[in-house]
């Protein structure tokens, strides 16, 4: 580690496609992980690679990031266990359906492929689907992966490139370096926060809030759904600023197997799977797809998203520390934006031009 | 029936056999035992007995996913195996 | 919504000692299991068919007992509530309020990897014995029996007792380690004597000490197997139509570990941590039987009584079972270490060999790993529907790992039962 140019704290996904970024570019690297490599967040969320357009710069981000998802899986969609099943958000009211509308401009108008569905056009493709639904909209380009197969893909390929991993625990963060759970003092010219909620144990003052989400699995039952299916009610769940909430978010796995959140819960910080949560979320998840009730389920768990009041992620220089920079705070989205948070990371680093603005997401835009 | 024996289906064929057998017993006396089959195709017979290891599942009348060697078979039963189905 | 004020989760050995001593005290007593019917495995097909006249006895008693009700084919999802449990039947659910809990889950066989055991017609020693009593057709059908434990010879001669050709027994433990075994049982005599029975009936039955299986073979389903025995250089073929194959037993800690209770190393196992009442780390729960270290039908009799009385109110009445509840400790004891596994055992396994059944991931793949968690993350190992219950058996041996506690729910659950 000792002549590392940069040091990126957290093998999670973000941290593992900084590492790939930052040694593409030639600059040397090491990985500190205080656990397993995917093993937090990146391990417990869906996967899924999804567009999302509630603000300018989120659309701009996802997007971005999923052209470069393509270009990462190519072809070669096993490794990652990837899918291109796309999503279809789902609306259950006309309400629903009026921003299923918007959503499918604004996605066009991106030169994003989305197609409005009917009634009939959805319970054609999702049969499972309870009646009375409004229509929906299909958006083609969506897909999921198994996040912590790309993460050990993309250490790899750093590796290759010369990049090291170590598996220690970083206890603070000073000028230039970090000290190690074993008292030892590590420099590099650049340090890469990228530990997800537990960014905040390093830096209490950062404007990250952990919010709990639950999931759970089915066993085998291929087919029963074929796309990723959101209520397009999700979004008055996903950036409300308290409370418990629930939406319906069902997935397909590869497997055969059904992946089912989600949930989002503040004010707790135990990993404790809360069997009322578990019921409410499956509860809303069977109003959607009643013959849910039948399926088995393995397995539950839950996750934490490292959440910033406008719901936009933390990328770029951090004034706490010289050299310190942001790579974190991407609550539902890190999955799909870790690669062009990747980019716009090293490229700040190396004073590129990025290809998209990376001013949205400075962390310097909550000070003062 | 009358004899005190219950008859059953396991995929296409019929089967009567004692009060007390389980279905993975009668998946063995019609055929080869094969009740599911592995992710790679593989095919898989009881391994465990005692309803832990999960390889003796099989549909029971519609239901996929049934353990086999902790149900009893009963009358009417409709049992399908993957042992007959190609992957 | 129901009610008990002792509720038994498991119906062997244990759990039925447990329910009678806490009836006769008058407790209002569920008996919980998951087979169709009561008698665990060492007990399995009934306690009334069992030649141990302590079976029928038990059940009989429980029977006419007001205030005990059985509630078979009936599993234990999780805890909703403390003091609750959302239980599972084929067709239904329901939630249960206890004052007391007493868990009797038993053991389970630990199964090794070896080329070839995928195949039909491989199963456990123990679980081709169960498979016997569900029925199984094994009339005439030849059947070798290894792996290792006393287990191996009380289930060939099940096995030979439903008419099936017992060609061998093969024990892994070496000679000195069974005689020192058969030595200490003349502190046990009922085990002398049941040693002898066992013999007798399986009179010219090969037993091949100092063995183990090296492979099984066959065109789609079981006709051969390899065996190595410890002093020659070359294997031996047997054609079989069945291998029986356990390597002893590991007690099933999984809701005692969902519920929160302590575990504990004893024999070189991970057992439920108990006090000299039964008592579990977790208020109001008991252990009893296999599941504090495995020790067999009479350890379990012996525990389940002083969990029963503990439970119901009465562990002064409990602390008369202490002495012989000690005895049959020390034979657990003498069981672990005679039959403690050899180390060629581990390396059976090919790198094609499948360890985690449920998901096929083979030994090649897992190897590389250093923890069950880093393994299960990069392969799917454990992640199957029976939640790392075999793989974890078999990955302790061949890597040294420590699974992480089944998560909730502790079977496969029906979205129904968790919602309605």
């Amino acid at each position: 580690m000792n002549n590392a140019e940069v040091i990126v704290i957290g093998a999670g996904i973000v941290g593992a496609a900084c590492a790939d970024a930052l040694s593409e570019r030639g600059l040397r690297v090491a990985v500190i992980e205080q656990d397993i490599a995917g093993g937090g967040a990146t391990a417990a969320g869906m996967g899924h690679l999804v567009v999302m357009d509630d603000n300018a710069a989120e659309l701009a981000l996802s997007a971005y990031s999923l052209s470069l998802w393509k270009d990462l899986v190519g072809d070669r969609p096993q490794r990652h266990e990837y899918s291109g099943c796309g999503t279809i958000w789902v609306a259950a009211d006309e309400e629903e359906m009026e921003a299923a509308l918007v959503k499918a401009q604004t996605l066009c108008g991106h030169g994003l492929l989305c197609e409005v569905l009917t009634p009939a056009a959805l319970y054609a493709r999702e049969p499972q689907l309870r009646a009375g639904l409004a229509g929906g909209l299909l958006v083609r380009g969506d897909g999921l992966v198994y996040p912590p197969k790309t993460t050990r893909i993309l250490l790899d390929r750093a590796m290759r490139r010369g990049a090291i991993t170590k598996r220690a625990q970083v206890t603070a963060i000073e000028d230039h370096a970090v000290v190690l759970g074993d008292g030892t003092r590590h420099q590099a010219q650049h340090i890469v926060l990228a530990a997800g909620v537990r960014s905040s144990v390093l830096l209490p003052e950062l404007p990250i809030q952990a919010k709990k989400g639950h999931l759970a699995i089915t066993d085998r039952y291929p087919g029963f759904v074929k796309h990723q299916l959101v209520e397009l009610g999700y979004i008055k769940s996903a950036h409300a600023a308290s409370g418990d909430s629930v939406a319906f978010n069902l997935q397909p796995r590869p497997t055969g197997q059904i992946l089912i959140g989600s949930s989002r819960q503040f004010d707790t910080i135990d990993p404790a799977v809360e069997p009322a949560m578990l019921q409410r979320m499956l509860r809303h998840a069977a109003s959607f797809t009643p013959q849910l009730k039948e399926l088995n389920v393995l397995r539950t768990w839950t996750g934490f998203r490292a959440a910033t009041p406008d719901g936009l992620p933390l990328i770029g220089p951090s004034s706490a520390r010289r050299g310190l920079w942001l790579a974190t705070g991407h609550e539902g989205l890190g999955i799909t934006t870790s690669l062009a948070t990747a980019q716009l990371l090293a490229g700040q680093i190396q004073k590129e031009k990025t290809r998209i603005p990376y001013v949205p997401y400075l962390p310097g835009r909550f000070h003062g | 029936m009358d004899d005190g024996k219950i008859t059953l289906c396991i995929n296409a064929q019929s089967i009567s056999v004692e009060p007390g057998v389980t279905v993975a017993a009668a998946i063995a006396m019609a055929g080869s035992g094969v009740t599911r089959r592995s992710v790679s195709g593989a095919t898989r017979a009881p391994l465990c007995g005692m309803g832990i290891c999960q390889e003796c599942r099989v549909m029971i009348n519609g239901r996929p996913h049934q353990l086999s060697c902790q149900t009893l078979c009963a009358d009417g039963m409709h049992v399908v195996t993957a042992g007959e189905v190609q992957p | 919504m129901k009610y008990a004020d002792i509720v038994v989760v498991g119906a062997g050995p244990a759990g039925l000692a447990a329910a009678h001593a806490a009836a006769a005290q008058g407790a209002h007593v569920a008996i919980i299991d998951d087979n169709p019917l009561a008698g665990g495995q060492i007990w399995r097909g009934g306690p009334d068919l069992q030649a141990d006249q302590r079976a029928p006895q038990l059940w009989q008693a429980l029977r006419s007992a007001a205030h005990v009700e059985f509630m078979p084919q009936t599993r234990v999802m999780y805890a909703p509530l403390p003091g609750h449990l959302l239980l599972q039947t084929p067709d239904a659910s329901i939630t249960l309020h206890y004052k007391k809990l007493i868990l009797a889950t038993g053991a389970r066989e630990r199964l090794l990897p070896f080329p070839g055991w995928t195949l039909p017609g491989v199963t456990g020693a123990g679980g081709l014995q169960a498979l016997s009593k569900g029925g199984y057709p094994l009339e005439g059908k030849r059947i070798v029996v290894a792996g290792s434990g006393p287990l191996l010879l009380a289930a060939a001669a099940t096995l030979q007792g439903k008419g099936a050709q017992i060609v061998a027994i093969i024990e892994q433990a070496a000679t000195p380690a069974l005689a020192r075994f058969a030595l200490g049982l003349m502190a046990t005599p009922s085990k002398i004597a049941q040693a002898l029975r066992l013999m007798t009936q399986l009179g010219g039955v090969p037993y091949l000490r100092n063995s183990y299986v090296h492979s099984a073979h066959g065109d789609g389903t079981l006709q051969s197997i390899q065996v190595q025995r410890g002093t020659e250089r070359d294997q031996e073929t047997l054609q079989c139509d069945y291998l029986a194959c356990g390597y002893g037993l590991l007690p099933n800690l999984e809701l005692a570990q969902a519920l929160g209770c302590a575990t504990t190393m004893h024999n070189g196992q991970m057992t439920v941590q108990v006090d000299a009442w039964q008592r579990t780390t977790l208020a109001d729960v008991y252990c009893a039987g296999e599941g504090t270290g495995v020790g067999g039908v009479d350890l379990a009799l012996a525990e389940g009584h002083i969990a029963g009385l503990a439970a119901a109110g009465h562990p002064d009445q409990a602390s008369e079972a202490f002495t012989s509840r000690a005895s049959w400790q020390k034979f657990a004891a003498r069981l672990a270490r005679a039959f403690a596994l050899r180390p060629e055992l581990r390396t059976l396994a090919g790198d094609d060999t499948i360890v985690c059944r449920c998901e096929d991931v083979c030994h090649g793949d897992l190897r590389t790993h250093t923890s069950w968690r880093s393994a299960k993350l990069q392969t799917r190992c454990g992640m199957g529907p029976c939640q790392g219950r075999i793989c974890g058996g078999a990955t302790e041996i061949l890597y040294g790992w420590r699974p992480d506690a089944v998560r909730m729910p502790i079977s496969p659950t029906r979205i129904s039962s968790i919602i309605d």
